[in-house]
């Protein structure tokens, strides 16, 4: 699709080792948690503002699509090159430009990993929080366009709640900044919440200036177990309820702890049909009296075991629990749809009976764990594709658990975003007015359609 | 692409399917670091091995390229969510490669090497193994690098000396211990015969300090690891079987080795690749690898006391995994030696458990990157103020001396036995 003409031109301008189109190089960014695949027409790893410019107006003038990408590993598919055309890399913009020790903000680039940041500000003492279970590989500025989530969202927010201002190429080529580095700042429409979670379809982010916070003086890991799914998810809205806010509240059903068990045999009573595990941090002092009023309080709700982490390393192994989640799924069977739905923190104990119920009708297993303390909840539908019908039950199953969200005044993704994935469900969830709202935005920036097209919005 | 050319592939088609991008691979990759492209990954090369099944792309220069990207070092399938054995399947995609486009000029001599102890006696092995690096006067722009598909060429990298006399004919096959003690079979390894010997002398000297009968046979050869590198594995498989025999000769309750590679090749992969259609030869393989052991955790096994390892002066040390040690799980045995040795302090590195950068042959054709990789590695060293670095390979021992020496900086490098053994041999 892209002639040798254009291929020149984009090598002009990130230079011949930046651009790639061999079969092999296609194939490699044609990939994402997704499992779904598309090949682009060619790669292109640009550095700088001014070279991600000279791309998009090229694709304005020539017409070609343009899909930005930071490590690939969204869930989905906001970086896959549906339809073809060319790949923009955003992994050699990985410089981490300053840390501002008196302002408490950092500037970065977007291909920075999430985790070398965070060590980097811990090195001098502060926090950046949000952190998406990809971490050790997904970068800022795929976190910024999804807007990623995480654990620590229950008590400090989502990514968006640390971006203060961006430099963003707008999909017709020029350079703009939103935002800035005060805490105050009200002049103009906020541009920063619009980039956030558009994934990648309003620009291509360049820069990131983020808020930061002093870390933490102590943390107190609990790994809790429940009698019943209904007094964890009581246990959730009654540590709330009565105004402590964890920095973590992980919960894990019965089905995640047989797969967990079964694979590496932890130890968990048998009597227990679910986990919450729950995270303080703070003032020392502080967290010691929060962790004996969270005892008091989920005590009578049919705990079965309270386990407290003296240190660091006793820490680590109750939060392996939670780790070995992921790798334990696939004895359930080989397949999954990973979705991420969010309901009102109080409305988790009916969320979870729905599911239930919704299980029990297409007789496929589903596993729930996640952010309960931000009623999010990972809902895990496992199917084995090779079965016929199942995927198809899958598809109906989802549709329901989706439905079940938005009727308890939730959403149907936290922190995965649209993409591809979702995208045809969005008419259950966005009214015709708000999709054209959006749609006119879109217009109005990316007039050609020229940047990540084909994604979020409904075609 | 027929069948036939795609069939070691199709061995681990279904551990392909294991895969699901998630890009996990990314955050422990050594190769991915200094490539920094998507298919020096784990999840890349996983791609292209079932773009491969599927006859979208072939066994062309590209997909050389992006499989030659791998130090084998095991660090993704550990890592992995899902325990994707992405060694395996490269393993599997270099012997296609090889079937398909033949082996490189320097693996096939790599293979008519390590296939004959006869001819490495007489110093072949320099020419042929290490001949590359020496080889490396080239300048790095000149042509010469695009008619020979791996680099002959390179910087100014530290070649060890190659021993006068190899380990191995300076030892009796047997050296009687006493009665009722452990019989042991010492797989000495290529690289501690012929370039460590010192290696060797030490762990014999602790084995029979310990009273053990120690055993060399004559018959042993080359692990095969370097063939594997390069997607040789009908070598490996006949170096398998040519110590599988010289092994058997004897009866032995331990097959211990000092070599981190020779440890991994006895005890993964001679199992995994050998004796696919032949049951016998698996079973006898496979109680091999039941009995080979590395030298540090036997040493501890056998009760080797902190009074016998005393080294008298005062040393600090830092402890460097070897791949084929840490995949194997063998990480806490040697550090807990080391340490409770009176005149030892051990200091833990930065990222003990990342890869050296060696990789088998990935040195030879990716010198630049591997010694990037290793960069980070000596850094690390050095920041720990140590008077040496300690591991239990040789070919780590080879790669940190050369990352060291290329940093200005005089560490010592030091093999565990090495350190355990000065009290003795004193």
């Amino acid at each position: 699709m892209l002639d040798a003409r254009i291929l020149q031109q984009l090598t002009d301008i990130v230079g011949s080792e930046n651009i790639a189109a061999t079969p092999q190089d296609l194939i490699c960014y044609g990939y994402d948690a997704t499992q779904m695949e598309f090949l682009p027409d060619c790669v292109v790893h640009p550095d700088g503002s001014e070279e991600v410019a000279r791309i998009l107006k090229l694709a304005n003038s020539e017409g070609f699509p343009v899909f930005p990408r930071g490590a690939g590993s969204g869930f989905t598919g906001g970086a896959l090159p549906k339809g073809g055309g060319v790949v923009l890399v955003t992994t050699r913009m990985n410089r981490i430009l300053r840390i501002d020790t008196d302002n408490l903000v950092a500037e970065v680039e977007p291909g920075v990993v999430t985790e070398t940041f965070q060590m980097a500000v811990e090195k001098l003492g502060l926090f950046y929080p949000p952190d998406p279970a990809s971490l050790k590989f997904s970068t800022l500025g795929g976190n910024v366009a999804e807007c990623a989530g995480g654990p620590r969202a229950v008590k400090y927010g989502v990514t968006k709640d640390f971006v203060m201002g961006l430099e963003v190429v707008l999909p017709t080529g020029e350079v703009i900044r939103t935002g800035g580095e005060t805490v105050k700042g009200v002049v103009g429409y906020d541009l920063t919440k619009l980039i956030c979670g558009s994934e990648g379809t309003l620009g291509v982010i360049t820069k990131i200036i983020f808020k930061l916070l002093p870390y933490p003086d102590a943390k107190k890991t609990m790994l809790t177990v429940f009698d019943s799914i209904d007094g964890a998810a009581r246990a959730v809205s009654t540590i709330i309820k009565n105004k402590i806010i964890p920095t973590t509240l992980e919960f894990m059903d019965h089905a995640t702890l047989v797969c967990v068990e079964r694979r590496f045999n932890l130890g968990l009573p048998d009597s227990g049909r679910a986990v919450l595990l729950i995270e303080v941090d703070g003032d020392r002092d502080l967290i010691e009296k929060q962790a004996g009023q969270i005892h008091r309080l989920i005590e009578p709700l049919g705990l079965v075991q309270f386990r407290v982490a003296k240190d660091a390393a006793e820490s680590e192994e109750l939060w392996r629990v939670r780790r070995l989640v992921s790798p334990s799924l696939r004895d359930v069977n080989p397949d999954k749809f990973n979705e991420d739905i969010v309901v009102p923190r109080s409305k988790v104990p009916d969320v979870i009976r729905r599911i239930e119920v919704i299980q029990k009708r297409y007789d496929i297993p589903i596993v729930n764990f996640g952010h309960a303390g931000d009623g999010n909840i990972h809902v895990n539908i496992m199917i084995d594709k090779q079965v016929p019908g199942q995927l198809e039950k899958a598809h109906e199953a989802i549709k329901e658990v989706f439905q079940a969200a938005l009727d308890l005044g939730g959403t149907m993704s936290g922190e995965h975003g649209v993409g591809l994935a979702k995208q045809p469900y969005i008419p259950m969830e966005l009214t015709a007015d708000q999709v054209a709202a959006m749609k006119a935005i879109k217009r109005a920036l990316d007039p050609n359609n020229i940047l990540n097209p084909g994604k979020m919005l409904p075609v | 692409m027929t069948k036939k050319q795609i069939d070691p592939l199709e061995r681990v088609a279904a551990e392909m399917k294991k895969c699901v991008k998630c890009g996990a691979c990314r955050a422990h990759c050594p190769a991915f670091s200094t490539f920094q492209r998507e298919p020096a990954t784990a999840r890349g090369k996983v791609a292209l091995a079932q773009h491969l099944c599927k006859g979208d792309i072939t066994l062309d220069d590209g997909t050389y390229s992006a499989m030659s990207k791998c130090l084998l070092c095991g660090s993704c399938v550990e890592k992995c969510p899902n325990q994707v054995p992405t060694d395996e399947i490269v393993i599997a995609a270099r012997e296609a490669l090889a079937q398909r486009r033949g082996l490189t000029t320097f693996h096939k001599a790599v293979g008519q090497v390590i296939r004959n102890r006869k001819v490495m006696n007489f110093g072949a092995l320099a020419a042929a193994i290490l001949g590359p690096l020496f080889f490396r006067k080239v300048p790095a722009t000149s042509g010469l690098r695009l008619r020979f598909p791996m680099p002959f060429i390179g910087g100014s990298r530290h070649i060890p000396q190659i021993a006068k006399k190899p380990f191995m004919k300076r030892h009796p096959e047997v050296i009687q211990g006493e009665p009722g003690k452990p019989r042991i079979v010492f797989f000495v390894g290529c690289m501690t015969n012929f370039v460590y010997t010192e290696i060797g002398e030490a762990t014999l000297a602790l084995f029979r300090h310990l009273g053990c009968t120690v055993i060399i046979p004559k018959g042993q050869q080359c692990c095969g690891l370097p063939g594997m590198s390069g997607g040789d594995l009908n070598t490996v498989r006949e170096l398998a079987e040519m110590n599988l025999a010289a092994i058997e000769a004897h009866q032995a309750d331990y097959v211990m080795t000092a070599c981190a590679t020779c440890g991994g090749a006895l005890h993964k992969l001679y199992p995994l690749v050998v004796g696919k259609r032949n049951p016998e030869l698996k079973q006898r393989l496979q109680a091999l690898a039941d009995k080979t052991v590395d030298a540090a955790v036997l040493l501890q096994k056998l009760g080797l006391t902190p009074e016998e390892t005393g080294t008298g002066s005062g040393m600090r040390i830092t402890y460097h995994d070897p791949c084929h040690h840490r995949t194997a799980g063998i990480t806490k045995e040697p550090r807990a030696l080391l340490k409770r040795t009176p005149g030892l302090e051990l200091v833990e590195m930065e990222g003990a458990d990342r890869c050296c950068g060696l990789g088998g042959t990935f040195n030879v054709y990716h010198y630049e990157n591997s010694l990037d990789i290793n960069a980070g590695k000596s850094a690390a060293i050095i920041a720990t103020g140590a008077d040496a670095v300690v591991t239990g390979c040789p070919g780590c021992i080879m790669q940190l001396s050369d990352g060291l020496k290329q940093a200005g900086d005089k560490t010592r490098v030091l093999h565990t036995v090495e350190l355990l053994a000065r009290k003795i041999r004193r």
